[in-house]
């Protein structure tokens, strides 16, 4: 007993240490963390419970027998998070280089069945190598086995994947599974194949930064959901992040006191939509005046920015928002607002968030580049998406909701609940220019007789009524009450019920 | 009042705060008011209060509110019997009071010829010398060339000002020390007054160092009756532009007081003064006055005046114009206490005062309680700051027993006073509020350009009290924590408990702070540095003002949140900070300081569009969030603006070009 008591904490003692001081240094001066600061900045303090600290690898070739570090590179366990459950992996870069062997992909995947079970988010950090090469094949059973999880827990609990150091090859297909992704600026990179391989093959010179870097994905791939300035910051708004969902599909979002009134006036708002419809204006600011406490949590701000989505709150619950931005690209749907959008729906409606959707959209973007590039698929993926989803869908149209884009942005016939409109709302097939040359092309040489019809166009579309008369839109609100209206219907809604019919799985246009 | 005429409907021919300033007079008269409005200002603030308001045109100035014929009809087609005209625009316009006479209609200012002589920098000079009027020594013609212009400087002695006739807001105006000086400067603002004021001519007197700029407001009507209602001291300008004004001054005594107020009536008398008007002097450190001119109008600042006096100038200007006599004499007019005014710009303090426009997203004014608090707003939240007027948006007046009562009410006042969606001075304002300087009362027209430069940095500014910030951050963030903890679904044994230690982090510094929940009122301590701060605070998450009693003291902090950084503005100065367990603050020692390296070189078009507007040119500097170009995409306009601080290396596209996304717009050096 004394023996087996003192080899345990040997054990302990040398799983705890990782790679050793040194590599714990190196991982410290490349301004990274440890696996385990990690885990103990993210979880509140003494909740961790680690398991399989003693699992070690069953590689025997290359030496490999030789060197082994209990654990075998990756930490797991569960603890809470602001009290609540949270399961969670953190990958040991000290240990060789983070790199997943067969053992170190059970542990992950442990933890993740076991995630699914009790109902609760698993939150992978991850900081590896890649495959360990030595194992051969069975890290790559390795990886698959991983994905196989992260797809069964798809949609059952939010799985949220922390890039905090490499990520490449294989491994990038864990995160991109799941739910969302978040970086932390130049210690961070994902790509399916590196420079080196990139130069060989197609003769690129780039980065590791420039390939993969937090504002690649950030930016211009609209792979990750948000990059931070560091692990500290990256791990303490994680924690925030996870104070919007609910542990799993069973449940609803957590509930936040607040003293925020539901009555809240925001007089300021009369004002928002310009007087000059060619002007633009920052949707966001409605989406701040509408919130709980003016607390909004954007996801990829700077990915398809013509496009809002993140989480908010209304009288204390979790609400999902999907707004238009007419600051950029006057708002139009395009290939990746689409996609950035859809994802987004079919998150909410699968964790029971309400959806609040603010719709300002001239329409989708035209162009050779949009349609060689599929938007005809790719804009069917949000009209899917909000089709699908049962949640309670609250809309509210600011100013513009012409031609396909009124459909899909959760329009009154893909079953939203509640869709007001502002008075300064057109609901139309298109633009009243556009409409005119259409409809009265004989009339073109004649700048009077369009001018008329013009103006007679805009009396029957350039207006809330049109659509009101057909039922289309539930009312009109003035925009200062726009926050009261929504809490009034969000708790309407709140015991909403809607099933769609029996089915393996949709057929979604990917 | 002896005489009961008075209109029943007046016009107001101008805008923003002034135009809400005299509307408020008007409504406390009984008198119903008439906007007038551009349409930049189609729903602003003044047209929402007046009784009627009249569409006058396109938004500049010169094609609305400047058109005389314009205004005259607005007048005949709402019936209003008389026009005040504010300040600016066509408050000193003769012409415009003459076609107003022409028509029946009042002017409500003072007699045309009075404008017309004082408009004049020589005319007005020789008036005042001739009426007993001390005027600084020089030479009252026009200075026909630099030639002769050396010549009287000599007589004059140096330093001399070399003046243009039509001068104003320092344009035309040049400081000789020398006859090289005196050569150069009498070309440059010849030409300078010629190309801005159409009229080139010049005159010469000396240069008044360090001089204080105090003015005298006087009262006069149209039966011989005048008063003087004390100074005003306008010494706080940057640029010629006032920013601080006071009444009384700290610096002259009852005697100079008297001598200036009576020359000042003196002045008005001899051009047949009626309705309120401002005679400006410049004082030099021996309490020398010397008149410099007279504005014929209702000046920016003179609620000072009102607050100090207890008369409505307003009230008072429209009751003249209607032809009634003055119902005060001198002995009736007591300075009581001290009145303050800060003028609230829209404009960058920390890029060299350039005006802000845009949308006011936020606006909450200070509380206009005890009657000692006035705020004097043209805007309010949801308007526009538009490209087209002055950005001046408000003015915050306060009034107290003595200066420092006004001093102190007014730093209060500008922390409470919240503006965003524009960038505005009122952390500048506090800074100077805070300036042992200006404390003391011992300052110069020189004040500003000595003490700030061109441009103004918040973190320079001494905190009165370092220990105050890292205190509030330490007690919001603990706010949160603990609400946090009411979080549902956690699991049993699991709750979340809030510790008490700390680590404020800011300027890089580690602060450890111990905060404690104390019953049963609900307050915090807070332990800093072995010094206790008991801290009692209704604020809730959503509010820009963190209002609280610390140790007994009444302090409050505007703040906003950036992710997990805490933003703390007060008094003119900014703290950042972060708070976290001494866990996570020992970890952040190990994360890397970021250089701010990562800047895009180009500005690339986010959307295919036609540009239709470019608003740099090439080398010039630019700052983070300036206008650089408007790309015309969907029928609507999307202006891109500076990611960065920076200059414009190269511009490589030009207006009309039809852009690809992507397409390098300009180059960033």
């Amino acid at each position: 007993m004394q023996e087996i008591i003192r080899q345990l904490d040997e054990k302990r003692a040398a799983a705890r240490s990782g790679g050793g001081q040194h590599r714990i240094d190196r991982q410290h001066l490349r301004g990274k963390l440890t696996a385990r600061e990690r885990i103990e900045l993210f979880l509140d303090a003494n909740t961790f419970e680690e398991w399989d600290m003693f699992v070690e690898h069953r590689c025997t070739e290359f030496g490999m027998d030789q060197q082994k570090i209990p654990g075998d590179g990756v930490v797991t366990g569960y603890g809470t998070v602001c009290g609540r459950l949270v399961f969670v992996y953190s990958q040991d870069f000290t240990v060789f280089g983070g790199s997943l062997s067969a053992a170190h992909a059970e542990k992950i995947c442990k933890i993740v069945d076991q995630a699914i079970k009790a109902g609760a988010p698993v939150v992978g950090l991850n900081d590896s190598g890649g495959a360990r090469i030595q194992e051969g094949v069975e890290a790559l059973a390795g990886y698959a086995e991983v994905f196989q999880r992260n797809v069964l827990a798809s949609g059952v609990i939010p799985q949220i994947s922390m890039i905090m150091g490499p990520c490449a090859g294989g491994a990038v297909y864990s995160p991109a599974i799941t739910d969302f992704i978040f970086m932390v600026e130049n210690t961070s990179y994902m790509f399916v194949t590196g420079p080196d391989v990139v130069k060989t093959v197609t003769h690129e010179e780039v980065t590791a930064e420039q390939l993969g870097g937090a504002r690649t994905h950030t930016n211009r791939s609209g792979v990750a959901d948000l990059a931070f300035d560091n692990d500290v910051e990256a791990l303490l708004m994680t924690r925030r992040f996870l104070n919007f969902l609910p542990p799993s599909n069973r449940e609803k979002a957590p509930f936040w006191p607040t003293s925020d009134p539901a009555d809240r006036k925001e007089y300021s708002l009369d004002t928002l939509v310009p007087h000059d419809p060619n002007k633009s204006y920052d949707m966001k600011e409605l989406i701040l005046k509408v919130v709980d406490e003016h607390d909004f949590f954007e996801l990829q701000p700077d990915y398809a920015a013509n496009v809002i989505i993140g989480f908010g709150r209304i009288q204390g619950s979790t609400v999902g928002i999907v707004a238009n931005q007419p600051m950029v690209q006057a708002g139009a749907l395009d290939i990746a607002s689409s996609r950035k959008a859809a994802r987004f729906v079919r998150f909410c409606d699968a964790f029971n968030i309400p959806i609040l959707t603010l719709v300002d959209v001239p329409g989708f973007l035209p162009g050779t580049a949009q349609e060689y590039g599929a938007i005809i698929k790719h804009g069917a993926k949000l009209i899917y998406a909000y089709a699908e989803a049962t949640v309670p869908k609250v809309t509210v149209i600011t100013r513009k909701a012409y031609g396909g884009a009124y459909d899909v942005m959760s329009s009154k016939h893909l079953r939203g609940d509640v869709n007001f409109a502002w008075p300064t709302a057109e609901i139309a097939v298109m633009g009243p220019k556009g409409a005119v040359e259409i409809i009265f092309r004989q009339d073109m040489n004649d700048p009077e007789k369009i001018k008329n019809r013009t103006e007679e166009y805009c009396t029957k579309f350039a207006n809330p009524f049109a659509v009101g008369s057909r039922g289309f839109i539930d009312d009109v609100i003035m925009p200062h009450n726009t926050r009261t209206r929504i809490c009034r219907s969000l708790a309407m809604l709140r015991e909403k019920k809607l099933e769609n019919p029996w089915r393996k799985h949709g057929n979604i246009p990917l | 009042m002896t005489n009961n005429t008075m209109f029943s409907k007046i016009l107001i021919a101008n805008r923003g705060e002034i135009a809400c300033r005299i509307i408020k007079t008007a409504k406390a008269m009984s008198i119903c008011t008439v906007a007038v409005y551009s349409d930049a200002d189609r729903g602003a603030l003044h047209v929402q209060m007046a009784d009627e308001a009249v569409h006058i045109g396109p938004s500049p100035a010169f094609e609305s509110y400047l058109v005389m014929e314009k205004i005259i009809a607005a007048c005949k087609q709402t019936g209003a019997q008389a026009v005040h005209p504010g300040y600016g625009f066509l408050s000193e316009n003769s012409t415009f009071c003459q076609m107003l006479a022409d028509e029946g209609i009042v002017f409500i200012g003072p007699p045309a010829p009075a404008i017309t002589a004082m408009g004049d920098k020589i005319t007005s000079k020789k008036i005042a010398l001739k009426a007993g009027v001390n005027t600084i020594p020089g030479h009252t013609e026009e200075v026909p060339n630099a030639e002769e212009a050396v010549h009287i400087a000599a007589q004059i002695g140096y330093p001399v000002m070399i003046k243009a006739t039509a001068g104003g807001g320092g344009k035309g105006m040049r400081v000789a020390h020398n006859e090289a000086q005196c050569l150069e400067g009498f070309e440059r603002a010849s030409s300078e007054a010629l190309s801005s004021f159409g009229d080139g001519r010049i005159f010469i007197e000396k240069f008044i160092e360090n001089p204080r700029h105090i003015e005298i407001q006087i009262l006069a009507d149209s039966h011989g009756g005048s008063v003087y209602l004390g100074e005003r001291e306008c010494s706080i300008q940057r640029r010629h532009q006032k920013v601080i004004e006071e009444a009384p001054s700290p610096f002259l005594d009852d005697a100079t007081r008297k001598a200036m107020g009576e020359q000042a009536v003196a002045l008005g008398k001899a051009v047949d003064y009626s309705s309120a008007g401002t005679v400006e002097f410049v004082v030099d450190k021996n309490r020398n006055f010397y008149f410099l001119e007279m504005n014929t109008r209702l000046q920016v600042e003179h609620p000072v005046t009102e607050l100090t006096t207890g008369l409505d100038l307003v009230e008072e200007m429209i009751k003249i114009a209607a032809g009634n006599p003055l119902s005060i004499t001198q002995e009736d007019i007591k300075i009581n206490g001290c009145s303050m005014e800060c003028r609230v710009y829209a404009e960058d303090p920390f890029s060299g005062f350039l005006p802000s426009t845009g949308r006011l997203t936020r606006y909450c004014l200070p509380s206009e309680e005890n009657e000692k608090v006035r705020v004097d707003t043209g805007v309010f939240e949801g308007g526009e700051i538009s490209i087209y007027y002055d950005p001046m948006i408000a003015k915050l007046v306060t009034y107290g027993e003595d200066r420092e009562e006004a001093t102190s009410l007014m730093r209060e006042a500008l922390d409470e006073y919240v503006i965003r969606g524009v960038k505005h001075n009122i952390g500048f304002l506090g800074a100077l509020m805070n300036h042992p300087k200006f404390i003391s009362g011992d300052f110069t027209t020189n004040f500003i350009a000595q003490e700030y430069g061109e441009d103004f940095n918040a973190e320079d500014v001494i905190q009165q009290d370092p220990a105050l910030p890292i205190v509030v951050a330490a007690i919001i963030h603990r706010l949160y924590m603990d609400r946090a903890a009411h979080l549902s679904g956690q699991l049993q044994g699991y709750e979340r408990r809030v510790q008490d230690n700390w680590v404020v982090i800011s300027g890089g510094e580690h602060y450890e702070v111990l905060v404690t929940p104390f019953q049963p009122d609900g307050g915090y301590r807070v332990i800093y540095q072995g010094k206790s701060y008991s801290v009692l605070t209704d604020w809730s998450f959503c509010q820009p003002l963190f209002r609280g009693n610390i140790n007994g003291r009444q302090i409050c902090f505007q703040v906003e949140r950036y992710g997990i950084t805490y933003r703390l503005l007060r008094m003119g100065g900014r703290t950042d900070a972060k708070v976290m367990t001494p866990l996570a603050a020992d970890l952040h020692r190990l994360m890397p300081l970021r250089e701010e390296n990562s800047n895009s070189q180009f500005l690339q078009a986010p959307m295919p569009g036609l540009l239709i507007k470019l608003s740099v040119v090439e080398g010039q500097s630019i700052r983070a969030g300036d206008e650089l170009a408007i790309i015309e995409a969907m029928k609507m306009e999307n202006i891109l603006r500076a990611p960065h601080d920076g200059m414009i290396k190269k511009i490589s596209t030009q207006v009309g070009d039809s852009l690809n996304v992507d397409q390098v717009i300009l180059e960033f050096s």
